[in-house]
């Protein structure tokens, strides 16, 4: 019985307004739109991509494995260039072994389709790209994509 | 509800609110670009604990060198970087016409070098006009035989026969390091 009075009398009350719940969105949307970054891991390493023409697309994610090759983001571990490979820094000498485990991990059908992708920090010397292709010789890696940004059309 | 004669709807119809945020979201959706991975691909030669020799006619040999303060040499010239493509192909493509140049493209060798202290800015550079003399050639010849510039267009023969006619023969000396290098 009391239910029912009850229920009489909010029938009195005004519905509540839907009118801002288009502004929660958007202001969801804006949140995350402005958030949102696209990347795989972060670089610890400057990682200023030189600009490149001939440039061939990478192909299929799954074969590829990213090094990257810098001057350390943060100053007090120095300036000498640095590589990172997924969110540690490596020595040169480890590269070899790291590739090579990587590669084993994929599917056997993939692996010979493995790809090196090297994005080197423009400021950084070539001496340290060597001793990363040695090694990468020396595992049997040689597929290898230096990575470019899009440059100037000639 | 009675009251409406005496407190008018202050009500802004907003369902069309809806509709707008989808539009937007629809539209950023569209025009999103996710930046597509593209570079430079290499295949590195195969690993060898001896030293190779390679014993060369000088003039089948294109010497490209980068020292430690990103200088070009090219055939023991200074050469400023634009006009390096230009002299690849006319080197690759020389068809023995000129002594100095390459027999043919089969037997032309480009030797690249750098120094350890080269940045790698210049260098990629240079390999980028490198590669570019070699597709610039390629274009050209598909476009004169098949009529298609863009290799994506041909079949396989086609292309295999392409990569034949202009074979890509760049040897990569290990840099030296005079310039000094970390």
């Amino acid at each position: 019985m009391a239910a029912s009075f009850k229920s009489k009398r909010a029938k009195a009350k005004p519905a509540i307004s839907t009118a801002s719940l288009p502004d929660i969105i958007f202001i969801l949307l804006f949140f995350f739109m402005v958030v949102t970054v696209i990347r795989e891991l972060t670089p610890m390493v400057k990682n200023a991509l030189p600009e490149a023409t001939e440039v061939d697309p990478l192909g299929k994610k799954s074969t590829i494995i990213h090094i990257m090759i810098g001057a350390p983001e943060d100053p007090s571990l120095g300036t000498s260039d640095r590589i990172q490979i997924d969110d540690a820094f490596i020595e040169p000498e480890q590269v070899g072994i790291i590739v090579r485990e990587k590669i084993v991990a994929m599917l056997p059908e993939e692996q010979p389709f493995a790809k090196v992708n090297i994005k080197e920090d423009i400021k950084s010397q070539v001496g340290i790209l060597t001793d990363v292709k040695q090694e990468l010789r020396k595992v049997n890696a040689r597929r290898v994509v230096y990575a470019t940004r899009p440059g100037r059309v000639e | 509800m009675a009251k409406g004669k005496t407190r008018p709807s202050t009500t802004i119809n907003a369902s069309s609110m809806a509709d707008i945020a989808f539009l937007l979201l629809i539209f950023f959706l569209v025009a999103t670009k996710i930046e597509v991975d593209k570079g430079i691909s290499v295949t590195l030669p195969e690993w060898t604990e001896e030293k190779v020799e390679i014993d060369l006619p000088p003039h089948n040999v294109f010497l490209v060198l980068i020292n430690s303060r990103d200088q070009l040499l090219v055939e023991n010239e200074l050469c400023p970087l634009e006009e390096l493509r230009e002299r690849t192909v006319k080197f690759i493509d020389n068809h023995g016409r000129d002594a100095n140049l390459s027999d043919s493209p089969e037997k032309a060798v480009v030797s690249f070098k750098a120094d350890r202290g080269t940045s790698y800015e210049r260098y990629i550079q240079v390999y980028n006009e490198l590669k570019g003399a070699y597709n610039d050639l390629r274009k050209g010849y598909a476009m004169r035989t098949y009529g298609k510039s863009n290799m994506e267009l041909l079949d396989s023969i086609q292309r295999r026969d392409i990569l034949d006619t202009y074979p890509w023969r760049l040897s990569e000396a290990e840099p030296t390091s005079f310039g000094g290098s970390n």
